[in-house]
C-alpha cells in the first residue's frame, strides 16, 4: 500500500512540469556554476576560487548572502530580480563579467537559484525582503538649480568624508576604508560612472543611495527621508548631481589622438584655460600581467590625453584620477592593507616605502614606415622605445630609451621634455612640452606633421605600492599632428594607415585582454 | 523536575518582564544572583591615540588626547567593557519576553557609548547621534544580517531587533575607523557588562548550574561554573591576563 503510494507520487513528481522544473533549477544551476563561476567564486561559494587572489574587489562569498545590488533596505536579502540584474549586467569596474550574452535565460535563472543554496538566509522563512518604495525621477535634473541643490546636500550629508570634495574618492576617511571581509576598498570615483557597480544612470545612483552597498562602507541614506532630513526630491538631486560629474556618455576609445596646430605659444600650464577647448581622448589602462611580478589591482583606471602643436613644439596634457599625491603617509593604512591583500605568488614580501606617483608616455625612437613597432611593453633588446617619464617626487620629468621593463637609459636633459604638473583633489594633470625636432635624431623621436606616431601610456600610484612591473598600462595607440590645412585633404593617409594598423591592433588588444582574463582564471 | 525548572524559569522571566525590562531589575524574589568582578592581571598595553583632527566637533569634547579604549583597566585592577553572560545552563525550552524599551547606543565624541552591551533578540536598538556630524553605523553580524546606515546629523534611528543569538556582534563606523562597539545578542536577559568598577551582576536566575562566560574584545573569553539555589547570591570572579 505504502510502496504503491510512493510509487504514484514518484510518477506524479516526474510528470508534473512545475515540480520538475524547480527540481532541475539547482541541479542544472550547479552545472553552470561549476563551469562558469566556481573559478572565481569557489566550488563551495565561499569566494575562494583559484583566481580569487588575483582580484580586488574579491569575488563574492555567497555564504553570507550580502549583496551590493538590491532594491531592498540595507541588511535585507536581495530579490531574485536583483540577483538576476547582477548576473546579467555584471559589476562594472570589477572582475565580475556580464553573463546576459554568454549564458541562456534558463542557465542564468538556474545558476541564480543555485547561488541561493549557498546561504541559509535564503531558506530562512523569517527573512522577508521588502522592496523599498522608490519615487520617480523629478525633471530638470541637469539644470543649474537642481545641481546646486544636489551639491548642497552632497556637502551637508558629508559625502565628501569618503568621496572627497570633488568626488574623486579622496576624502579624509578614504584611506582607512575596508569591506566586511576586511579588504581595502576605495570610495568610488564619482567621475567614472561607467565603473559604478550598480549602474551609471541617475536612477541607478538614487537606488544605490537608498539601499547602500551592503558589505561595503557605502551606507544607505533611506533613514534620512524617514527622518525628514531631506525630501525625496532632494535625494534625487544628490543623485543627479553625482551623475553630472561624469561625462554624458561613457567615454569611447578613439585610436588616434589628433594634435591640432595652433598659432603662437602652446599652453604649458596644466590649468591653462586653452586646454578646455582641446579634444580629450580617453584610454583605459589595465594591470601589467605579462611580466612577473604581475599586478592585478592597478590603481589608475584610465588616462585622458590632449595634444596641441604650433609647428615648432608639441604640448601633451595627460589627466588621470589618483586619490593621493604620493608619497603621502596619510595613505599608509591603505597601502599596508593592499600589500597584505594582494600578496601574490610572484611578488615576494613587500615593505612600505614612500613611492612616488609616476607616468610614462612612450613612442618609438623613429616614426615607423610600415607595420613594425617596438614591443609595447617598453621595447626589447632588439627594439628600444623612447619614453618621457614623469614622477611626483622628486618632481620632474626625463626622457630616455627603454629596452624592456628593466632597462631605462636616460638621455641628456637638454632636449628632454619640460613638464608641469598639478594635483588637485584626486586628479593629476601633467603637461609635457618638447620641440618637434631635436639634435639627437638617433635616439629621440622627431615629431612630424601628418604621420601616425605610435604612442602608449603607463601609470603608477605610489600609495598602491606601484612601481616597476606593478603598473597600469595601455597598448599602442596613435598620435597625429594635424596640419593647419582643412582636415579632409591630409587626414586620409593617416586614416588609411590606422585602418590597416588599427584593426590589427584592436585584435591584439582583444587578444591581450582575453589572455589576461585567461591568465587570471588560470591563476 | 525539569518541568518545574522551566516553569520557574518562565515565572522568573515573566517577573522580569512585569517589573519592566532591564534584566535582573530587583527581579524575581526567589531569583538567584551571580555577581563578581572581572580582574586584570599583568601590564595593560597602551591604547592607541586617536587622531581626531578631521573632526573638530568631537575633538573639542576631550581635554586630553582621546584613545581607543580597547583595554580599559580600572583603578581597582579590574577590566571594563567585558560582556558577562550565561552561556549554558538555562532550560532549553524557556522563553523570555523581549523588553519593550530599546537599548540605546550613542555616538558621542566620535566614540560609541556603551562600547560593549547586551541586547535581547528582537529588542529595538536605538542608534543615537549626539555629535551632529556624519557617522555611518555598520553592523557586521554573521548570524544576523549586516546593515549599514548613515546619520549625518543629530538624530536617533530605531532599528528593529536582531533575529538571531550572536555573541558578539561588532559595530563600526567607516567615517571614523577607530569607532568600534560590540553587542551580545541573547535570547535571555541574563547578561551584564562591566564598567568602571569592573563588577557584573546577573540577577533573577532560576536555581541551577550555569556556565558564565566573560568576553573581552582583545583577550577573548573566560568561563566560570556556578551553581545557585533559589534566592541565593553567589560570587564568581573572572580573571583576564595580559598577553
Ligand atoms: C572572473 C571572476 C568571476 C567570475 C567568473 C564570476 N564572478 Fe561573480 N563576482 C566576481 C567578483 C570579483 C565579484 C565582486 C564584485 C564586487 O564586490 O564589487 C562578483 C560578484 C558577484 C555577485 C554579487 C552581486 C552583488 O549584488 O553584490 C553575484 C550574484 C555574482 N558575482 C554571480 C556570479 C555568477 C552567477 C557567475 C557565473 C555565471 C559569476 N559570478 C562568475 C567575479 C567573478
Ligand atoms: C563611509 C564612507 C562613505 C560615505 C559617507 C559615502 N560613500 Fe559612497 N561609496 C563608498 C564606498 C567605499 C563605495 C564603493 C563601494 C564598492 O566599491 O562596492 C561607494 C560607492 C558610491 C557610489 C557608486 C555606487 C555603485 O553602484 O557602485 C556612489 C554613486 C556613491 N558612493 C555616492 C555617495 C554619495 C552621494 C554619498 C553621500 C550622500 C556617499 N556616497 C557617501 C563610501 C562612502
Amino acid at each position: 500500500m505504502r510502496v504503491g503510494l510512493i510509487g504514484a507520487l514518484a510518477v506524479f513528481l516526474s510528470v508534473s512540469p512545475t515540480v520538475r522544473l524547480s527540481a532541475q533549477d539547482t541541479t542544472a544551476g550547479k552545472t553552470v556554476y561549476v563551469k562558469w563561476c566556481a573559478g572565481c567564486h569557489g566550488e563551495t561559494g565561499d569566494g575562494k576560487g583559484v583566481a580569487a587572489l588575483y582580484m580586488l574587489p574579491r569575488p563574492r562569498d555567497f555564504t553570507g548572502a550580502v549583496y551590493k545590488i538590491r532594491t531592498t533596505a540595507s541588511g535585507q536579502l536581495p530579490t531574485d530580480a536583483d540577483l538576476m540584474r547582477a548576473i546579467d549586467e555584471g559589476l562594472p569596474g570589477t572582475a565580475m563579467p556580464a553573463w546576459q550574452t554568454r549564458l541562456s535565460d534558463g542557465e542564468r535563472r538556474n545558476v541564480m537559484a543555485y547561488l541561493k543554496t549557498f546561504s541559509s538566509f535564503f531558506s530562512d522563512t523569517s527573512q522577508h525582503p521588502q522592496l523599498l518604495k522608490f519615487s520617480s525621477e523629478p525633471g530638470g535634473g541637469t539644470g543649474a538649480e537642481a545641481l546646486r541643490v544636489g551639491r548642497q546636500f552632497y556637502d551637508s550629508i558629508h559625502c565628501y568624508k569618503c568621496h572627497g570634495p570633488q568626488g574623486r574618492g579622496d576624502g579624509p576617511s578614504a584611506p582607512d576604508l575596508k569591506d566586511d571581509p576586511g579588504q581595502p576598498i576605495l570610495a568610488a570615483d564619482l567621475h567614472e560612472n561607467w565603473r559604478f557597480r550598480g549602474g551609471a544612470t541617475a536612477e541607478d545612483i538614487y537606488r544605490q543611495l537608498r539601499t547602500g552597498l551592503d558589505g561595503t562602507p557605502m551606507p544607505s541614506f533611506s533613514d534620512l527621508l524617514d527622518q525628514k532630513f531631506l525630501t525625496e526630491e532632494q535625494l534625487w538631486r544628490v543623485a543627479q548631481y553625482v551623475r553630472s560629474l561624469s561625462p554624458p556618455k561613457a567615454p569611447e576609445v578613439r585610436d588616434v589622438i589628433h594634435a591640432r596646430q595652433i598659432a603662437g605659444t602652446l599652453p604649458v600650464s596644466p590649468d591653462d584655460s586653452a586646454w578646455s577647448r582641446v579634444d580629450d581622448y580617453y584610454f583605459p589602462l589595465v594591470g601589467q600581467i605579462i611580466r612577473k611580478p604581475r599586478w592585478f589591482a592597478p590603481a589608475v583606471a584610465a588616462i585622458w590625453v590632449q595634444a596641441l602643436h604650433n609647428g615648432n613644439a608639441i604640448a601633451v596634457r595627460l589627466t588621470w584620477d589618483d586619490r593621493s599625491q604620493s608619497p603621502d603617509t596619510g595613505w599608509n593604512k591603505y597601502t599596508r592593507r593592499l600589500l597584505q591583500t594582494m600578496a601574490s605568488d610572484d611578488s615576494g614580501p613587500q615593505t612600505l616605502a614612500p613611492w612616488p606617483d609616476q607616468l610614462a608616455v612612450q613612442f618609438p625612437p623613429k616614426i615607423p614606415e610600415g607595420m613594425e613597432r617596438p614591443y609595447f611593453l617598453m621595447g626589447s633588446n632588439s627594439g628600444s622605445v623612447y619614453q618621457w617619464r614623469w614622477r611626483s617626487a622628486p618632481r620632474g620629468a626625463v626622457a630616455g630609451l627603454a629596452r624592456g621593463i628593466d632597462r631605462f637609459d636616460t638621455l641628456p636633459p637638454a632636449s628632454g621634455p619640460a613638464a608641469r604638473a598639478v594635483w588637485d583633489h584626486g586628479q593629476w594633470r601633467v603637461v609635457f612640452t618638447r620641440t618637434l625636432a631635436t639634435a639627437d635624431t638617433a635616439n629621440e623621436l622627431q615629431f612630424a606633421v601628418g604621420r601616425a606616431i605610435p604612442v602608449a601610456f603607463f601609470a603608477w600610484d605610489g600609495s598602491s605600492a606601484e612601481r616597476d612591473t606593478r603598473m597600469a598600462l595601455s597598448t599602442w595607440y596613435f598620435l597625429a599632428l594635424d596640419q593647419p590645412t582643412p582636415p579632409g585633404t591630409f587626414i586620409s593617409p593617416v586614416i588609411a594607415m590606422v585602418v590597416t594598423l588599427g584593426l590589427g591592433m584592436l585584435v591584439v588588444v582583444r587578444a591581450q585582454r582575453r589572455d589576461g582574463r585567461r591568465a587570471a582564471a588560470r591563476g | 523536575m525539569r518541568k518545574l525548572g522551566s516553569a520557574a524559569a518562565i515565572g522568573a522571566g515573566l517577573l522580569v518582564w512585569a517589573l519592566g525590562s532591564t534584566p535582573g531589575a530587583e527581579a524575581a524574589l526567589d531569583g538567584a544572583t551571580v555577581t563578581g568582578k572581572v580582574k586584570f592581571v599583568g601590564k595593560a598595553p597602551a591604547n592607541p591615540v586617536i587622531d581626531m583632527s578631521e573632526e573638530a566637533k568631537c575633538a573639542a569634547k576631550y581635554t586630553t588626547p582621546p584613545r581607543e579604549l580597547i583595554v580599559q583597566v580600572n583603578a581597582n585592577g579590574t577590566l571594563a567593557n567585558v560582556f558577562v553572560y550565561v552561556k549554558t545552563g538555562l532550560p532549553a525550552d524557556a522563553k523570555y519576553p523581549t523588553p519593550a524599551t530599546p537599548v540605546e547606543i550613542d555616538q558621542n565624541g566620535c566614540m560609541y557609548h556603551p562600547r560593549v552591551f547586551g541586547i535581547m533578540v528582537g529588542q529595538t536598538l536605538a542608534i543615537k547621534n549626539s555629535d551632529g556630524i556624519l557617522h555611518n553605523i555598520k553592523a557586521l553580524g554573521k548570524k544576523n544580517r549586516p546593515f549599514n546606515i548613515s546619520q549625518p546629523t543629530t538624530m536617533t534611528t530605531n532599528r528593529p531587533g536582531f533575529a538571531a543569538v550572536e555573541v558578539m556582534l561588532p559595530f563600526a563606523c567607516n567615517v571614523h575607523g577607530w569607532m568600534h562597539a560590540f553587542a551580545g545578542v541573547l535570547s535571555h536577559p541574563f547578561y551584564s557588562a562591566t564598567g568602571t568598577d569592573g563588577s557584573y551582576s546577573i540577577k533573577g536566575l532560576p536555581p541551577g548550574t550555569y556556565t558564565i562566560e566573560a568576553w573581552h574584545e582583545k583577550y577573548g573569553t573566560q568561563t566560570a561554573t556556578v551553581t545557585v539555589k533559589a534566592a541565593e547570591t553567589k560570587t564568581a570572579d573572572l580573571t583576564f591576563t595580559a598577553k
